[in-house]
């Protein structure tokens, strides 16, 4: 394929776009999914037909529309969202097309809250193209980065741009990416693999998924600059069994790919081959830790090993590897497409960009969100949010998944970075962001989390197998009215012993939700313990409860 | 349980494994993926373990190791479908417990048990990805959100 013939394949598929009056996009990733969009859209089909307008009427396949909660979501003309759309309201949708007075589920405009406080990067043609057809990537200007990577630009310059912008690991560690990228490019010749972690673990996260359910060609295209960028020639990604749609999209855009020379021997009849492989993870979390993920490609158990060496200079099959996260390699071609300073002309000082957030739990409006990093937590949870139901109070945002920690509304003010997230006792980690009112328990949460690390503990070291066990034998009897002020002690004890004597960052974190609940809600730890109360009334206290 | 040695591979699952292991640099970076095929045409990894890690070129212990650490791998029969239910953090605070209440109450099973009848087996998954919809469980490879105990009774209806 060359640069010319995936121009014209481009502007094919704009002209056929450009051929209707109305565009009514019906969202087909999982959340809507579930909620039988695939019913929707047939309607709204058969409809357009009984009404005699399939010439007028291109009713469409796309990704992730952000609103998750109030599915199915028909986004029409990129004017307004139709939201809870049934089956049976296509024909009133349909007629409503372009009238001032919309119809069809509940309409919102797109200047909603929800909306307006984004700032779509990774998100960009997510909503907007259909997941499983190619030419739509490509009309948007899909594969030209990469082409123009490969034929016009030396490896260096592509990492250059990449290290300018200042994007850093999304997986959850924040890692500079373009150093990463330098360090694999910088080992031995030969065989190297670049492997994409779309293990997606953490508990209330699931942007990487998005991404691979409605742009999986960006995420594809991603991969095969930094392949280029780092010297490697052999893609993996490592998709979690539990995740079937992305599985299936993922495997189609493969397809399309190798079929059009996008992929495969010779790209763009450059000297440059690239080959890609899914890999599919079988539901452990540690799994995705980056050494343990190896390991489970090569086929053994996926259990972590110490680092260094590190993957970058001993990989898959001993060898040099670069393993990145979806969100971040979905970076990649916006920032070669726009240049890596005006990427770093977003966001914050030491946080650059956007960020993706799955925004879930005790807020009106729960979904996917993206914003420039650096927003406050308030703005996030007020904004897109929409603040909380049912006039109830916010408590704390828990960030970081199970390595992270819970935020109070005293520190909403915070900026969302890398390191003010740490300061006040938590993580960025992948993006998951749990908001809870005042009906959340904290010790309950703090329990759930530790529940969550013990059977996940993949058993190999001490401290992370025993202190969990412990840990949550402790909580446990907290939120059954059982403890006394010596289980604190030794629970803060426990604590500092596996932060510090953990192999993987598995034990090394899962103290931190015990930690922040601590810092920050102290009193209601002490009232379980000393008056035997949970203040939530989530806690059944013992046989009085 | 394990009833090593006795399954053996049928013609169909031999060519795709190997296609699998045809397609993988290294044979045994094709273990999850043969194990799979096994698991799709029986429901679980039975005894056919031992041949399917000769054609990867290891050892039947090793393969086991392997199989074992996956979850979702079951080494086990499983019931003709097989519910997960997310027991993380989203769900944890919409209401899971009281699902799973419902759920082994109706089906009278425990976690990890199956139905007498072989038609469920009911396993805890971790994070769905459904958090938007949570409390959710998923069905075979279907996802279904907003649970509640009247919405699983029906849901339940769709899978003889
Ligand atoms: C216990 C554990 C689980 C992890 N799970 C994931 C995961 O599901 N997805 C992911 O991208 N990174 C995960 N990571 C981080 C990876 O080890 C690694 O840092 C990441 O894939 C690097 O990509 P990035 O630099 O693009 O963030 C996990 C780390 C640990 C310690
Ligand atoms: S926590 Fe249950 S689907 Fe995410």
């Amino acid at each position: 394929m060359t640069r010319d013939e995936l121009k014209k394949i481009g502007e094919a598929e704009q002209e056929r776009i450009r051929k209707y009056r109305h565009q009514v996009h019906v969202c087909m990733a999982s959340g809507c999914h579930a909620l039988r969009s695939d019913k929707v859209r047939t309607g709204l089909q058969a409809e357009a037909k009984k009404q005699g307008r399939e010439g007028e009427v291109l009713v469409k396949r796309v990704g992730c529309l952000g609103l998750c909660s109030r599915g199915p979501l028909v986004l029409e003309d990129q004017s307004r969202i139709h939201t809870g759309v049934a089956p049976e309201e296509a024909g009133t949708l349909l007629r409503s097309l372009g009238e001032p007075e919309a119809a069809g589920g509940e309409p919102l405009p797109l200047d909603h809250p929800f909306f307006k406080g984004q700032r779509k990067i990774v998100m960009e043609h997510s909503g907007a193209i259909d997941p499983e057809r190619i030419e739509e990537y490509i009309a948007v200007g899909g594969y030209e980065q990469m082409l123009a990577a490969i034929i016009d630009m030396a490896p260096e310059a592509v990492i250059d741009q990449v290290t300018r912008s200042g994007l850093r690991g999304r997986g959850g560690a924040g890692y500079p990416t373009g150093l990463k990228w330098s360090t694999v490019a910088k080992a031995g010749g030969g065989d190297k693999y670049v492997i994409c972690n779309a293990d997606e673990g953490d508990p209330g996260a699931f942007m990487d998924r998005s991404v691979m359910e409605s742009t999986p060609h960006q995420l594809i295209e991603g991969m095969i600059i930094a392949g280029y960028a780092v010297g490697a020639n052999h893609g993996v990604i490592y998709v979690r069994a539990e995740y079937p749609l992305a599985i299936a999209r993922l495997e189609k855009a493969i397809g399309q790919a190798e079929k059009m020379g996008l992929l495969g021997r010779n790209i763009g009849a450059t000297r440059f081959s690239f080959d890609l492989q899914l890999r599919y993870g079988a539901g452990a979390f540690v799994t995705g830790e980056e050494t343990a993920l190896i390991a489970s490609v090569e086929g053994r158990r996926g259990t972590p090993r110490s680092r260094p060496p590190y993957p970058a200079e001993r990989g898959l099959w001993g060898r040099p590897t670069l393993i990145n996260n979806v969100e971040t390699l979905a970076n990649v071609v916006p920032i070669l497409k726009n240049g890596g300073d005006w990427y770093a002309g977003i966001g914050a000082e030491k946080s650059r960009g956007t960020k993706v957030f799955a925004l879930v739990g005790r807020v009106n409006n729960v979904g996917l969100i993206e914003v420039p990093l650096g927003i406050t937590l308030r703005e996030i949870i007020e904004g897109p949010g929409g603040g909380i139901p049912g006039g109830r109070k916010f408590k704390a945002v828990q960030t970081g998944g199970p390595s992270g920690g819970c935020i109070p509304e005293a520190s909403l003010d915070l900026p969302v970075d890398y390191e003010s997230l740490v300061q006040a006792g938590s993580i960025m980690g992948s993006g998951g962001m749990i908001v809870m009112d005042e009906t959340s328990c904290m010790v309950d949460v703090a329990k759930y989390f530790m529940q969550f690390c013990m059977s996940e503990s993949c058993g190999k070291c001490i401290p992370c197998r025993v202190g969990t066990v412990q840990m949550h034998h402790l909580l446990e009897k907290m939120t059954t009215g059982s403890a006394t002020g010596r289980d604190l002690e030794m629970l803060e004890e426990l604590c500092d012993l596996a932060r510090h004597a953990s192999l993987c960052g598995l034990g090394q974190s899962a103290p931190n939700p015990v930690l922040s609940t601590l810092r920050y809600f102290r009193d209601e730890y002490l009232a379980h313990i000393d008056e035997k109360r949970c203040p939530a009334g989530v806690c059944t206290m013992g046989a009085g409860g | 349980m394990t009833e090593m040695g006795h399954g053996r591979l049928t013609e169909e699952e031999r060519r795709e494994i190997a296609a699998e292991i045809a397609g993988s640099e290294y044979p045994r970076a094709a273990a999850s993926d043969a194990l799979k095929i096994v698991q799709r045409h029986r429901g679980w990894v039975g005894g056919e373990i031992v041949e399917v890690a000769a054609m990867l070129g290891m050892a039947p212990a090793e393969l086991e190791s392997v199989a074992t650490w996956y979850s979702l791998i079951f080494r086990e029969p499983v019931g003709r479908h097989v519910i997960l239910i997310c027991d993380s953090v989203s769900c944890w605070i919409t209401g899971y417990r009281a699902l799973l209440d419902h759920l082994t109450g109706r089906l009278g099973i425990g976690l990890g048990g199956t139905t007498a009848d072989a038609r469920f087996t009911l396993l805890p998954v971790a994070c769905l990805g459904a958090c938007e919809q949570a409390p959710a469980m998923m069905v075979d490879e279907d996802l279904h959100g907003d649970l509640t105990p009247e919405k699983i009774d029906a849901i339940l209806e769709q899978y003889p």
